[in-house]
């Protein structure tokens, strides 16, 4: 067996025990940390196909930033999640069966696989196979070209998930004074300041206000 | 053994399997079940990068990268909304969820 064999049942292995321990695990804190390991060999997986830059995006985009999101609010909710797991053997048989039954479909798909013998003319955009272009440079000469429109979309999608998120996180909590620059900036003397005529002798107050004398 | 397409598809198949597995078991814990579907994403990119790399397309490869920013704006917008129900209704099991419709 090649060292690319080896580190390919390796991470293929790693990968299917945590994902296992993901969904079986009794503490939601464990099965993040799980997943982190799991997405950490599927980027090892990603290095063994040649896509280096999307290994790297796995654990940048994942591991650095929605992994740390799963334990801030696991760590954030105080749940019980002892009571969440109750029922959980009671769903065992149903879900091993509709998961056996749709690995088998899928099993069966994947080993009657053939590619058709006319596929090389398909190709939308070929990887380059001049010398010293790397994934990422390859990546890049398409995503800014061929693709654009696609780039520009995710790019909208993630402005769109981050102001969905502050909209529905943010509340307003009352009694809090805030500073609201734009009341502050269109105040006008007009508007602030009284010139009041005083009679010798009296207040400026109406004499109403003065309570009793 | 060479290791060609068909491995990497079935350690897809098998990570998707568990995946569904996972929403199965654990139908009341809404932060699982998002765990559960990061697993089946992960699994779709798995198949994408494979056939990317085995057929010579870059085209997966952007495709994959799609996959990745819509799973992360997912993963935001679903922690959002759970975030928001546990602060109304103090507790995060699906079962209660159906309150939410009209």
């Amino acid at each position: 067996m090649s060292l690319a064999g080896f580190f390919f049942y390796l991470f293929a292995a790693i990968t299917v025990a945590s994902a296992f321990m993901v969904i079986s695990a009794r503490n939601p804190v464990y099965a993040v940390l799980f997943l982190i390991l799991a997405f950490f060999n599927a980027a090892g997986l990603f290095v063994l196909l040649g896509a280096e830059f999307l290994a790297m995006m796995l654990v940048v985009v994942y591991v650095g930033a929605v992994m740390v999101l799963f334990l801030f609010v696991i760590m954030m909710l105080d749940v019980d999640f002892a009571e969440l797991r109750a029922g959980f053997s009671q769903y065992l048989p149903i879900g091993a069966t509709i998961g056996g039954v749709l690995l088998i479909e899928l099993i069966l798909v994947v080993g009657s696989w053939v590619t058709s013998s006319g596929e090389a003319l398909k190709i939308a955009s070929p990887v380059p196979t001049e010398d010293g272009v790397t994934n990422t440079e390859a990546i890049g000469r398409v995503l800014y070209t061929q693709y654009v429109y696609f780039f520009e979309a995710a790019g909208l999608i993630l402005l769109v998930a981050m102001i969905g998120a502050i909209v529905l996180t943010q509340r307003e909590r009352a009694g809090v004074r805030r500073q609201n620059i734009a009341d502050q900036v269109a105040r006008t003397p007009e508007a602030s300041v009284a010139v009041v005529e005083v009679a010798s002798g009296d207040s400026v107050f109406p004499s109403s206000t003065r309570g009793s004398e | 053994m060479e290791i060609g397409l068909g491995q990497y598809l079935t350690v897809a198949a098998i990570l998707f399997t568990l995946g569904i597995f996972g929403i199965f078991l654990n139908r009341k814990n809404v932060i699982v079940i998002l765990m559960s579907i990061e697993l089946m994403l992960l699994a779709v990119n798995i198949n994408l990068v494979a056939f990317s790399s085995f057929l010579g397309d870059l085209t997966g490869q952007i495709f994959a990268l799609l996959v990745l920013t819509v799973a992360a704006g997912e993963a935001a917008i679903g922690l959002a909304i759970v975030v928001v129900y546990f602060r109304n209704r103090g507790s995060i099991a699906v079962d209660d969820i159906n309150a939410m419709k009209g």
